[in-house]
């Protein structure tokens, strides 16, 4: 099987560190080099996208064209979301599984390092090619991120370049998903059932079924968008016979598991950190595990939930809305368990528990706002609204990113072998928190007081939430440069990490020293059930 | 800890979030009731499930911060090591699953009755273009179109010199309005002539796509004359933000004498629009209304 070809490769070159220069990092089969790759990718695609909501976010600091025009601020909105979803957050969470999976379930490497190498190397190209569209004649892609023809069809020649990146980006997620899968399923250290893995470890395998099961829905979507547009067939063009309605479910079908792919990943991180700085095992640990899979489940079924306002006939809307609605309920359990992990816990709140905090605070108001969403008569009004807007960034940017940045936090010690400045880790924390509050708390109003999404100019009766709004968002944007500030001063120096790190932190991956060594676990450890980080193995 | 000063953080917990929930109230906007019957049903289904969500997340949020202040280390809290609770773990998925059913009784009857559009007094034809309304009152003769009236559309180019607020209803002005009469059941059949576009009117309760190649439906019955202002909801390209919809509610008869009036000289329509939209299905529309 795939384990021992890969275990057996591994040894050829278990005694030599990394190679020297660039060629390490080009032909890197490592999955901690590749790890680090995946995450400053994704820190470059963070900032290259943070940069674009700059320009929105300057262009509707008040009323009346000031900056750009319309259609390079539609560019804007489909490009930022382009970019943060399969540049930033995707890659990120690709990163953490590279590093911390196979440390957490006692493997020395990926199952397939060289597939590994591959699947990340794709990306750059796949962004290159998608950015290089806005510097074409024709400009880049306007028609927003859900790409609804007709609209996207009206798309230069560069369309067919932003679907050649999206097809090489989910060529990399499938790559990237098949992998995680075969090195949890085969790889892990005798005695790590699969109820004894972390919930990180948990989360992304699911997070992976995911991603097989709708990168390739996607990929089939976008080239039916491609030869509708390049080679005359009418699949989504009504003029031809075909639906317009079509590509709405066909994405959606893709979409809805996609966010969850954006989530399923925090959780974990979240899972993790909590009981570590709880100094208290994780609770409910199988039921945090039910939680997830029926999360993944009922993500299949609730798709039509962002089209109710096409014309679905009156039995679709209301299956759709109970689906949607039920998924409120594995939510709150995992919600109610983190909540119950600190119950009677001892906690102390270094930076990565600020964020895990913050998460389950802000990423609740965004399900909160999820829920309503799903009250299909009610959703009548908030369609394509700041409303929207703002429930998406709330589980996006305080959900998914917050995530990420907690457990950047909490595992940079592992990877560099250096504290970071904890004084400089609370203001990151504090200035993001309360400035992403600014910035999109407001655009709930904005949205029920009736100012629609993707409008670069709107009415005066919109302008003070706007300009509150963007002074938000210029704040969070600057807290995003000390981040990279943070990372870069940890990388460099700084105080010594123990092995522990952290007090109250359990599992296999502190275990081995700080920095992790280039290879780790080649024998596998011996697990021990008081040092996983539930307390749930005896049921 | 003393129990006295358990009660004290928590009442001092529950005090601040009900202050947070009270300031978000204060300073926010809401969804307007609107004057239809279904937007207030909408209204009231986005007010209960807000307040579910508002209590649901002051007990939450309420133990959680409970638990920060009292359960930290600093204060030399021992950990617990339970992991499980069957009790509270079967209470916290019955009692949402619960609630949810609850709500949805309300929004299943609202749903329903937004798509029933049986017994209609009268039938108006929208259709989106890139990036106006054509709007056609069936069986009367009577259509036009609709686009962002030119104070607007001044302002609103690039750097024009023209300060937004200096213009009445900025972006939400149209040249000719969509006259519809009070106390009527209206029904609206939806379409659009190149991509897709949405009309959203809030006060009406409601916004439908109109979608090339489909005709949706949708329904309406104001009580309140007045005049009403929307937006394109679904992004139809660069001007989708300078589509606006306003519609005027008139009592009946003066509707009706506004009808007979449109059905007089058909010259002074604008009906400029069509050349520029250069579409067939733009021109087949233009062709049967006006001859009509
Ligand atoms: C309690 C759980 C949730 C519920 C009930 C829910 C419900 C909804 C609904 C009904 C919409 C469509 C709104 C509309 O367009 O009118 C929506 C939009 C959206 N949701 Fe959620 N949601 C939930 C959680 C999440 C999570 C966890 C994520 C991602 C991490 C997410 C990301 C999004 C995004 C990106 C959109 C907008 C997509 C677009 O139109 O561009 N949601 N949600
Ligand atoms: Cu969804
Ligand atoms: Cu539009």
């Amino acid at each position: 099987m795939s384990n021992t070809a890969a275990v057996q490769e591994h040894h050829d070159d278990a005694h030599h560190g990394p190679a020297k220069g660039l060629m390490r990092w080009v032909f890197t089969t490592n999955h901690k080099d590749i790890g680090t790759l995946y995450l400053l990718f994704a820190l470059l695609m963070f900032l290259v996208g943070g940069f674009m909501a700059m320009i929105i976010r300057a262009e509707l600091f008040q009323p009346g064209l000031q900056l750009v025009d319309p259609e390079f601020f539609n560019q804007m909105t489909t490009m930022h979301a382009l970019v943060m979803i399969f540049g930033a957050v995707m890659p990120a969470f690709v990163g953490l599984a590279n590093w911390m999976v196979p440390m957490m379930i006692g493997a020395p490497d990926m199952a397939l390092p060289r597939m590994n190498n591959w699947s990340f190397w794709i990306l750059p190209f796949a962004f290159v090619m998608l950015l290089s569209t806005l510097f074409m004649p024709s400009g880049g892609p306007a028609g927003g991120w859900t790409l609804y023809p007709p609209l996207s069809l009206q798309t230069g020649n560069s369309f067919a370049f932003v679907i050649f990146a999206i097809h090489m980006m989910g060529i990399s997620s499938i790559m990237g998903a098949i992998n995680i899968i075969a090195t949890i399923l085969n790889m892990r250290a005798p005695g790590m059932t699969l109820l004894r893995m972390p919930l990180f470890v948990w989360t992304w395998l699911i997070t992976a079924f995911l991603l097989i099961a709708v990168m390739p829905v996607l990929a089939g979507a976008v080239t039916m968008l491609l030869t509708d547009r390049f080679f005359d067939t009418s699949f989504f063009n009504a003029a031809g016979g075909g639906d317009p309605v079509m590509f709405q479910h066909i994405f959606w079908f893709f979409g809805h598991p996609e966010v969850y792919i954006m989530i399923l990943p925090a959780f974990g991180v979240i899972s993790e950190i909590i009981p570590t700085f709880a100094r208290k095992p994780l609770f409910g640990y199988s039921a945090m595990v039910y939680a997830t899979a029926s999360i993944a489940f009922l993500s299949f079924i609730v798709w039509a939930h962002h089209m109710f306002t096409v014309g679905m006939p009156l039995g679709g809307e209301l299956f759709f809305m109970y689906a949607t609605m039920v998924i409120a309920v594995p939510t709150g359990v995992k919600v109610f368990n983190w909540v119950s992990t600190m119950w009677r816990g001892s906690m102390t709140f270094e930076t990565p528990m600020l964020f895990a905090l913050a998460f389950v605070i802000l990423f609740t108001i965004g399900g909160f706002s999820g829920l309503m969403l799903a009250i299909v008569p009610a959703d009548f009004q908030y369609h394509d609204t700041y409303f929207v807007v703002a429930h998406f960034h709330y589980v996006l940017v305080t959900g998914a990113i917050f995530g990420i940045i907690a457990g950047v936090y909490y595992w940079l010690p592992k990877w560099t072998g250096h504290m970071y400045s904890e004084r400089l880790g609370k203001i990151h924390f504090w200035w993001s928190t309360i400035s992403v509050n600014v910035l999109f708390f407001p655009q709930h109003y904005l949205g029920l007081a009736g100012m629609p999404r993707r409008i670069p100019d709107y009415a005066v009766q919109f302008a003070d939430y706007n300009m509150i709004s963007s002074i938000g968002g210029f704040a969070f944007g600057l807290a995003q440069l000390l981040l990279v500030y943070i990372v870069w001063q940890t990388a460099r120096g700084g105080q010594k990490a123990t092995a522990q790190v952290w007090e109250g932190a359990k599992g296999l991956e502190w275990t081995v020293p700080s920095p992790a060594p280039y290879h780790t676990f080649e024998d596998p450890p011996v697990i021990d059930d008081s040092k996983l980080a539930h307390g749930d193995v005896a049921h | 800890m003393k129990k006295q000063n358990i009660v004290v953080v928590i009442l001092a917990v529950l005090a601040g979030l009900l202050l947070a929930v009270w300031g978000m109230f204060a300073v926010g906007d809401n969804m307007p009731r609107g004057v239809t019957e279904f937007s207030r049903e909408a209204y009231d289904l986005h007010m209960i499930i807000l307040w579910i969500c508002v209590v649901i997340g002051v007990l939450v949020f309420g133990a959680m911060f409970v638990s920060i202040i009292l359960h930290r280390k600093s204060r030399g809290a021992e950990a617990a090591q339970f992991t499980h609770s069957t009790k509270a773990e079967v209470a916290w998925t019955v009692i949402p699953i619960i609630i949810l059913v609850a709500m949805a009784i309300p929004a299943t009857r609202v749903l329903i009755l937004m798509e029933t559009t049986a017994g209609y007094e009268m039938d108006i034809k929208i259709t989106g273009y890139q990036w106006k309304w054509h709007y056609e009152y069936m069986g009367e003769g009577v259509s036009f179109i609709s686009s962002l009236d030119s104070a607007s559309n001044a302002a609103r180019i690039k750097n024009s010199g023209i300060d937004p607020a200096s213009v009445d209803n900025y972006l939400l002005e149209v040249d000719n309005r969509l006259v519809i009469p009070a106390d009527t059941k209206i029904r609206f059949l939806l379409t659009a002539g190149d991509v897709i576009h949405s009309w959203w009117v809030p006060e009406l309760g409601w916004k439908r796509d109109a979608i090339p190649g489909l005709v949706n439906e949708a329904w309406t019955e104001v009580s309140e004359p007045g005049v009403y202002r929307g937006q394109c909801a679904e992004l139809c390209g660069k001007d989708h933000g300078f589509m606006p919809i306003v519609v005027e509610v008139l009592p009946k008869a003066e509707f009706n004498q506004w009808l007979v009036e449109q059905k007089g000289p058909q010259d002074d329509l604008d009906t400029s629009g069509y050349a520029e939209a250069g579409d067939s299905a733009a021109a087949d529309t233009a062709l049967t209304s006006t001859v009509n």
